[in-house]
Formats: structure tokens, sequence, C-alpha cells
């Protein structure tokens, strides 16, 4: 490479005799230069080295992914659907009250609300999953009410709740003490400031997370499949899985990859502009 | 007849922190209170021990004859019949004006819709916003907002106002607007007990004015003599420098500077 001996800044005092100096400008054409060389490199290797027919034939298999048609979208992804807004629905609640114990002044509420939201936000979902499995055989003749659903809802809503309930705590938090105390000097009771006052806008104030938390519920409610679950209960992961086994064939988890996305990217999105919109509107 | 505010004795702490010091006044049925005195001297923790938004640590306060302080009391019925207006409003953004005004109306004194509708719509014509029934709070001004607020209060028919600075988060053209409609409410025998520090609008509307500073009153009388002609060193010295800003280089500060 040829350089220019005068390409180096007019600094007076910086420069050492001897050796040439790149200007930061030239500096960075050649940074960015070995960086696309060592891109192309890549892409070429790629398409050289891996067996694409092979590829094709393994993960987008036409007719295997006809087959999964309509029921990854009938049954698993309706599945799927019911277990992560069951779960969330009852997991908000859950994690409402456990927010309003956090913030309780009865001091045993707040322990109680520690505890619980401690010990859930710290396990892995899978083991509360394998732990409602076990539910049965730790309480004779109890039963999820619900069946396979109940449990699937069951379990996506101890983990969420922990979650919300932190989340909901900082929305409450969020409403800023005055307007309670404007509720109050009105004549309203603590609870009903809260309802009428103050949750409506912790809620609104918490959307933007809370969406997140969706999507995060969504991906943790593959977790079913632990459940043994089978038939019309299956979601979307389960299903893949089993249709691949049977089809000796990963084409089957791409759809179903691809269906999860279809749900996980407009959601994700969603939750940036609302977050946008909130921060605009402050 | 009972004393329509009468408050004895009163102390509050927070903490180590002794805010009021022993403050014992009356306010009388269609009286004007005004009080004023510097930052910090507990005009805000007095007007909120007198609705107790604030627990008073000593010290008895009743309105209209019922003692708030007795533990058994129902506080939620008494505050009823007491507005606060606060400085910085208070409304609530997730619902509209009208909304705002029938809220407590319907949840607390159980008007049906109908009625807390037409109420609202009377008292926000009364503060002169009644344009604005459908806006939101964030879309007014400040001094519409303020009125809105004042509204609100007085939809729930209150026996007395307390106003916490109403005017002080204001721009200054904006001002005008609410004091005219605490003006008003003044002539028409509304009980009204103001922490303010338009002096002007105290020596013209009050019937009486208290001067507080570090937590106790140290004067009180009618404005032409706390406000015309001050007794104590204290008032004089907070007077020259609410009075005449321009030599109140040294701040707004409570300490009294060394005469
Ligand atoms: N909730 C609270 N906790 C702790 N200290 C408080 C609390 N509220 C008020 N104080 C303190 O009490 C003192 C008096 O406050 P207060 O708001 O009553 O003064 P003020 O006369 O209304 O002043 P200003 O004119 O600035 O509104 C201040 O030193 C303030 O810091
Ligand atoms: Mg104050």
């Amino acid at each position: 490479m040829t350089q220019s001996t005068t390409a180096g800044p007019a600094g007076p005092a910086g420069h050492v005799p001897g050796r040439p100096r790149f200007s930061p400008r030239k500096k960075q054409q050649i940074s960015r230069g070995v960086q696309y060389t060592v891109l192309i490199a890549a892409v070429v290797a790629l398409a050289f080295l891996v067996n694409w027919q092979g590829l094709a034939q393994n993960f987008a298999k036409m007719d295997v992914a006809e087959q999964s048609l309509p029921d990854v979208f009938t049954i698993a992804l309706r599945n799927t659907i019911i277990y992560t807004v069951g779960g969330f629905v009852l997991g908000s609640l859950g994690g409402l009250v456990l927010a309003l114990m956090r913030l309780s002044s009865v001091r045993p509420y707040r322990w109680i609300a520690t505890v619980y939201i401690e010990i859930f936000r710290g396990l892995p979902a899978l083991l509360i999953f394998l732990l409602i499995l076990f539910l049965p055989l730790a309480l004779p003749g109890f039963q999820v009410p619900g069946g396979t659903y109940g449990q699937g809802i069951l379990g996506l809503a101890i983990v969420s709740s922990a979650y919300m309930a932190e989340t909901l705590r900082a929305g409450l938090q969020a409403v800023p003490k005055g307007q309670a105390e404007a509720a109050r000097s009105l004549g309203m009771s603590h609870s009903r400031a809260m309802i009428s006052v103050v949750i409506p806008q912790a809620v609104r104030i918490v959307i933007p997370p809370t969406t997140n938390q969706f999507v995060s519920l969504l991906k943790d409610s593959s977790l079913v499949l632990f459940l043994g679950v089978s038939g019309e209960y299956v979601e979307l992961t389960k299903f893949g899985n089993d249709l691949a086994s049977t089809t000796s064939n990963a084409t089957p988890i791409m759809v179903v990859g691809l269906t999860y996305l279809l749900v996980t990217i407009p959601l994700g999105y969603l939750a940036g502009r609302l977050e946008a919109r909130q921060a605009k509107g402050r | 007849m009972p004393h329509a505010v009468q408050i004895e004795n009163l102390h509050k702490s927070f903490g180590s922190l002794e805010v009021l010091k022993g403050v014992d006044f009356t306010v009388d049925e269609g009286q004007v209170v005004c009080v004023i005195g510097p930052s910090g001297s507990g005009k805000s923790t007095l007007l909120r021990c007198v609705n107790l938004l604030e627990q008073p640590t000593q010290g008895k306060v009743s309105v209209g004859g019922v003692e708030l302080t007795d533990p058994d009391v129902d506080i939620d019925a008494a505050r009823r019949r007491l507005g606060m207006v606060f400085q910085s409003f208070n409304l609530f953004p997730h619902l509209s004006v009208l909304r705002n005004v029938m809220i407590a109306q319907q949840r607390v004194l159980k008007r049906g819709r109908a009625e807390a509708e037409r109420v609202a719509r009377e008292n926000l014509g009364k503060v002169g916003v009644a344009e604005k029934c459908d806006a939101f709070p964030l879309q007014l001004s400040g001094g519409q907002q303020q009125r809105v607020a004042i509204a609100r209060a007085l939809a729930m028919d209150p026996a007395l106002m307390l106003f916490d600075e109403p005017t002080s988060a204001l721009d200054p053209e904006l001002v005008g607007d609410v004091l005219a409609v605490m003006r008003k409410l003044a002539q028409d025998g509304m009980t009204m007990l103001v922490v303010t520090h338009e002096m002007g609008f105290a020596r013209e509307v009050a019937d009486r004015v208290v001067f507080m500073d570090g937590g106790v009153i140290v004067e009180e009388g009618p404005p032409d003599q706390v406000i015309g002609n001050p007794q104590h060193e204290r008032t004089r010295t907070f007077l020259k420098r609410v009075l005449d800003p321009g030599h109140a280089d040294d701040g707004a500060g409570a300490a009294p500077p060394a005469a």
C-alpha cells in the first residue's frame, strides 16, 4: 500500500518523525474496507461449503410444510394464544394483587408479596411447569380446574404474576402522589381512589413494558410441552416437534418458528411505538 | 354556632423536623382567611392538617363542630364538606374535564349520572370553562386547569374551601382569571382558607390575614393591620421582600435576616 506522507493532521507538535501517520478519515476508510472484505469472504465460503440442497431438504421441504397446514394455525397457534392470553390475564390480576400487597401498610402483606415475587422471578419457568405436574401427587385428589388448559394457564400465570407485580408496582408508584390526595380530598376512600384514579393511570403507564412481557410469555408458553399435552391441546412448539419427529424433517420447526415471529415481531414493534408515544407525551 | 374551622395547639413533625409548633386559630362561617408567610414556614402543612391529608402529631382540628382528629371520626365523610384546591391543580389526566367534575359526585355522593352532569356543567360555567367540558386536562392552560379544579371541588357542595397557593404555578397573565373566580366565591359567602402570596388579593378579599413563620403564627388580624401596618419585625421583613422583590436578591428563604 502506498501512503502519502502528508496525510497526517497538521498538528504542530504531535508528529513523530519517521513514523507515518494516517489521518482519522483514512483510518476509517481502511477499517471499513477490512470489514467488507471479511464479510464477502465469509459469504463466498458459505455459498461453496454449505450443502444447500441438503439444507433445503431438511429445513424447507415444501410438501412437509404443507402437511402442517392448516393445523399449525387452527390448532397450534390457537392453543398458544389460549395459553398465553389465559396466563396473561390471570397473571395480571395476580400481579395487581401482589403489587397492592407490596405497597400495603400491613407489614405481613408486604413480606408475603416480596417472598412470592423473589421466589418465582428467581426460578426457571420450566421448573414451575414440572412442579405443576407433581401437584396431584403432593395434594391427593387435587385437580387444576380446566384440565390441560388450566395447568398450562396456571403455570404461565405463576410465572407472569411475579413479573407483572414488579411492573405494576413501579406503575402505581409513578402516579404522582397529588392524584391520590386530590381524590381523597374529594371524599373518596382509599380503595375508591385506587380504583377510580390511581390504577387507571398506572395501567396506562405500564402498557408498553407489559406488551413486552406478553411477548416473553408467548415464548414461555412453549413450556406447556413438558406437561405432556397431546391432541387438540398442543401448542406451537409441541406441534412442530411432533410433526418433525414423524416426518424426520426439521421443516415443521421452521414453520412454527415463522408462526411465532408472525405474532412476536408486530407486538414488539407495537410496544416500541407505545413507548415512544408515551415518552413524547410526558 | 360552632366555628367553621377551629384549630387548637396544632403540632406536626416530620421525623425530627417540627414544622408546626403549636398553632391556634379559628375561621368563622362566611369568612375568608388568608395565610401568608415565607417558604417553608408550614403554611401548606397547616392547610393539609385541616383536611387530614397530614395527620397532626398533636392538637385538635374541628370543622363545623366535628372533631376530625378524633380517631373514630369517618374522615371520608368529613372531607366531603371540605373542598381543596392544590398549587399543581391535580386534575385527573385520564378523565375529560366533565368527568373530572362528575366522578366524585357519582362515586362519593352517589348522585345519578344526569344530576352529576348537570351540577358539573353548572359549576364549570360558574368558573368560565363551560366550553371545555370534553377536553382533557393537559389540553388546557394552567389557568383553565385551576378553574376546573375549583369547579370540581365546588361540585361537592363544600361548606369550606381550602386553597394552597392556587396561582403560584400560573403564568402571570393567567393569575387574574383564577383570582376573579375566588373573589366571586368570597362574595357569594363561601368560607375560605387561602394560602397565598397575592398580597393584593389578601388585602381586598380577606376578612383576616394570618402571618406564619417558623411553624407558629406570628401575627394575625384584619388585612389593613397585618399587611398595611404590621406590628412585628418578621412580618415587616417578609412583606418588604414580597412587595418589593427588587430587593429580594437574597432569595425567598425562610431565615429572618439580621435586621
Ligand atoms: N411530607 C413531608 N416530609 C418531610 N418534610 C416535609 C413534608 N412536607 C413538608 N415538609 C417540610 O416541612 C416544612 C414546611 O413545609 P410547607 O410545605 O408546609 O411550607 P410552606 O410554608 O407551604 O412553604 P411554600 O411557601 O414553599 O409552599 C418544609 O421544611 C418542608 O421541607
Ligand atoms: Mg406550600
